[in-house]
């Protein structure tokens, strides 16, 4: 009996495009468009010319966007449920705190969009205008895009496959008047696939700055960040730093700590130190911090005083040390 | 709707199946891969003959082999498809398959578009050896994307073997993505036996004070407002967490052996948890539903 092992035959996982067969080569490499696999694929003639190698043709008009944006920050995990776009949000507001500063937060996570919810805007719609679709605004200086306001109804399931999900993902970075930013951050769905693929792809000329890493202490989570730290790596992306949210509860009566999600095995610190990337800090479980995302308020703002406020602004500052901002 | 031939290679693997049900939800991290580890054990404990199969199709995020204590576990290839590994050893009455069983080291991420996805779950469906089963559980991952759609299209011709469970937390946003999963549902003509309310309170252990951590409610109010059965909550277990995180397990690779020790323990731990015997009560309901087809509440919506 043999043990199978996966073949890994994906040279470049950003060479897959969208609409390529299973066994699709990867436009880079020789065998692009004369592999059996090729046979039937509809960029069969373009790769086997050598000529257009991968660009797709979205993308002179994403960089031409997106040389309005000084700083381009992906939240991940391979987690769900670990608190991406709750941290999306709290970046956004903390970002925009500062007057002087443009933000925006562009959610690719298509199938779920949290984010119109968290920033309290899920009643918004987009509106499009000569110069492209216009975000919606939670303030001045602070622009959002999201499946969630395309939709007739947020009871509606978006029962895509990926070459719908980017294309959606590319006019989200061609066609929306973002305008001048200093940041925009990047909320995505948990896993490794179509969405990262394809915003890391099209932002790979004008450039990721760099990815936060989201996990909860648990196992079962950390297993899914390891594979998306891998991903990073595969993928050529900067991971900025790990954050271990939900870690540790504090009973409201009896003001005595406990974990929730043991970090049977060491936690984000451990695994942070195990793959080399920095540990940017703890985040406690609150549930005003659920309230306040399904109330659409400001964690930061409503409760200023609290732990989990001080902690998230201490890695916000690390993040921005990290950028050198 | 068309009519499908059974004679697939999924609809020849899966004829000796008796109920084929999948975990859903919408929202990552809510619970469904334990739901799933717990329904599995569940079943299975539920009699000394019951069989029962888990195919785990998160690619990108495969739990299950974790969940059960079967990491680094590896498929074996036999004349007749892929074995799955037996959760329960020699007995074998809990077969799973997951990614996870083909990744060469922990970290290894599966970075794959939808076609590839689609031609695994082809093959999960249709080369992996069940043999009968009492009862095949589906873990899925979060959305309602290709790994759902390609589910629904490969089963097409055991369709009227199917149903699912949805899972939520209390949540607004979680809620919110449940009910994109039942709209799916309803889209794909999917039965629903239910849902389940997780992570549903949470008992300090130093005061007893419950705190409704995650909120608490909108997964039975959902329920009631859809016209879905609601199976019932479950509270925030830490004991399930380290539980399922298989927290005594070495980086080593055990053997063959050692897993088959480890996994009855799995089970008689979960069993102690004060889960189970609430866990238990949603199964019978379960077990219920599929029994009387025509009486149960499963919904394939309307
Ligand atoms: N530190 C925290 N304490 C309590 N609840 C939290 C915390 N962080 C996030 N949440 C809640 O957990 C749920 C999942 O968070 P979310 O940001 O939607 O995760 P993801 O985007 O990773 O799926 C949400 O209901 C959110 O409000
Ligand atoms: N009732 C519960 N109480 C406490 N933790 C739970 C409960 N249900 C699930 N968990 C934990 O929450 C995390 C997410 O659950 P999981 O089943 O992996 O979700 P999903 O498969 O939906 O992403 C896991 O670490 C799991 O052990
Ligand atoms: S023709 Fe190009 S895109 Fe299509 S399978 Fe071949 S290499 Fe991949
Ligand atoms: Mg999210
Ligand atoms: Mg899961």
């Amino acid at each position: 009996m043999i043990a199978l092992q996966q073949a890994q035959n994906v040279p470049d996982p950003l060479s897959v495009p969208a609409n390529a067969p299973e066994h699709c080569p990867g436009t880079e490499s020789e065998l692009a468009g004369k592999s059996d696999a090729c046979a039937g694929c509809a960029n069969q003639e373009i790769c086997a010319s050598g000529k257009a190698r991968g660009p797709d043709p979205a993308l002179p008009f994403v960089n031409e966007r997106m040389a309005n944006v000084k700083r381009k920050i992906l939240v991940l995990s391979g987690k769900g449920g670990v608190g991406k776009s709750t941290f999306t949000a709290q970046l956004g507001w903390a970002f925009a705190a500062d007057e002087e500063l443009q933000t925006g937060i562009m959610d690719v996570d298509i199938c779920g969009p949290s984010i119109p919810t968290i920033l309290g805007i899920a009643s918004e719609q987009v509106h499009s205008s000569s110069s492209g679709w216009s975000p919606v605004y939670v303030q001045d200086n602070l622009g959002v895009m999201s499946v969630g306001f395309m939709l007739p109804s947020s009871r509606d399931a978006v029962m895509w496959r990926g070459p719908k999900k980017n294309g959606l993902i590319s006019q989200f970075l061609k066609d929306v008047d973002w305008g001048t930013l200093d940041y925009l951050l990047v909320d995505t769905p948990p896993g490794t696939s179509d969405e990262h693929l394809s915003i890391v792809s099209y932002l790979k000329e004008s450039g990721i700055d760099g990815a936060v890493v989201i996990t909860t202490p648990q196992e079962v989570a950390l297993q899914d960040v390891r594979r998306e730290i891998d991903f990073c790596k595969k993928v050529g992306i900067r991971v900025l730093g790990l954050v271990e949210n939900m870690s540790g509860f504090v009973c409201p009566n009896c003001k005595n700590e406990s974990q929730i999600f043991k970090p049977s095995t060491g936690g984000g610190r451990r695994l942070a130190e195990d793959m080399g990337v920095e540990f940017l800090g703890a985040v406690p479980l609150d549930p005003r911090i659920g309230k306040s995302a399904d109330y659409g308020v400001s964690f930061l703002d409503e409760y200023p005083d609290s732990p989990a406020t001080t902690a998230y602004l201490d890695i916000i500052e690390k993040i921005k040390q990290q950028l050198g901002d | 709707m068309t009519s499908v031939t059974q004679d697939t290679p999924v609809g020849r693997r899966l004829r000796h199946i008796k109920h084929i049900i999948i975990v859903c939800s919408g929202k990552g991290g809510v619970g469904k891969s334990s739901v799933s580890a717990q329904l599995a054990l569940s079943l299975y404990g539920s009699s000394p003959t019951t069989r029962v199969g888990i195919l785990d199709v998160d690619l990108t995020g495969p739990s299950i082999p974790r969940m059960l204590g079967l990491d680094g576990h590896p498929v074996h290839q036999s004349s007749d498809g892929w074995v799955p590994v037996y959760a329960d050893g020699s007995e074998a009455r809990l077969a799973c398959m997951s990614v996870g069983f083909l990744l060469k080291k922990k970290e290894d991420s599966v970075v794959w578009r939808g076609p590839k996805k689609n031609a695994m779950i082809r093959q999960f469906l249709g080369d992996v050896r069940w043999g009968e089963l009492d009862y095949l559980v589906i873990d899925t991952p979060p959305g309602t994307s290709d790994e759902h759609l390609s589910l629904m299209e490969h089963m097409a011709p055991v369709h009227d073997k199917l149903s699912a469970v949805v899972v939520t937390t209390p949540q607004a946003v979680a809620l919110l993505d449940a009910m994109k999963c039942l709209s799916f549902t309803r889209a794909v003509n999917l039965p629903v036996l239910g849902l389940i309310e997780n992570m549903s309170g949470y008992v300090c252990p130093c005061c007893g004070e419950i705190s409704n951590v995650f909120s608490t409610g909108g997964g039975e109010e959902m329920a009631r407002r859809e016209g879905l059965k609601f199976l019932g909550s479950l509270p925030v277990d830490t004991e399930l967490v380290t539980l399922l995180d298989a927290a005594e397990v070495e980086e080593s690779q055990p053997s063959e052996g050692e897993i088959v020790q480890r996994s009855f323990g799995i089970l008689r731990r979960y069993e102690k948890t004060s889960t189970a015997p609430l866990f238990a009560k949603i199964v019978e309901e379960i077990v219920r539903s599929l029994q009387n087809p025509l009486t149960n509440g499963a919904t394939s919506g309307s």
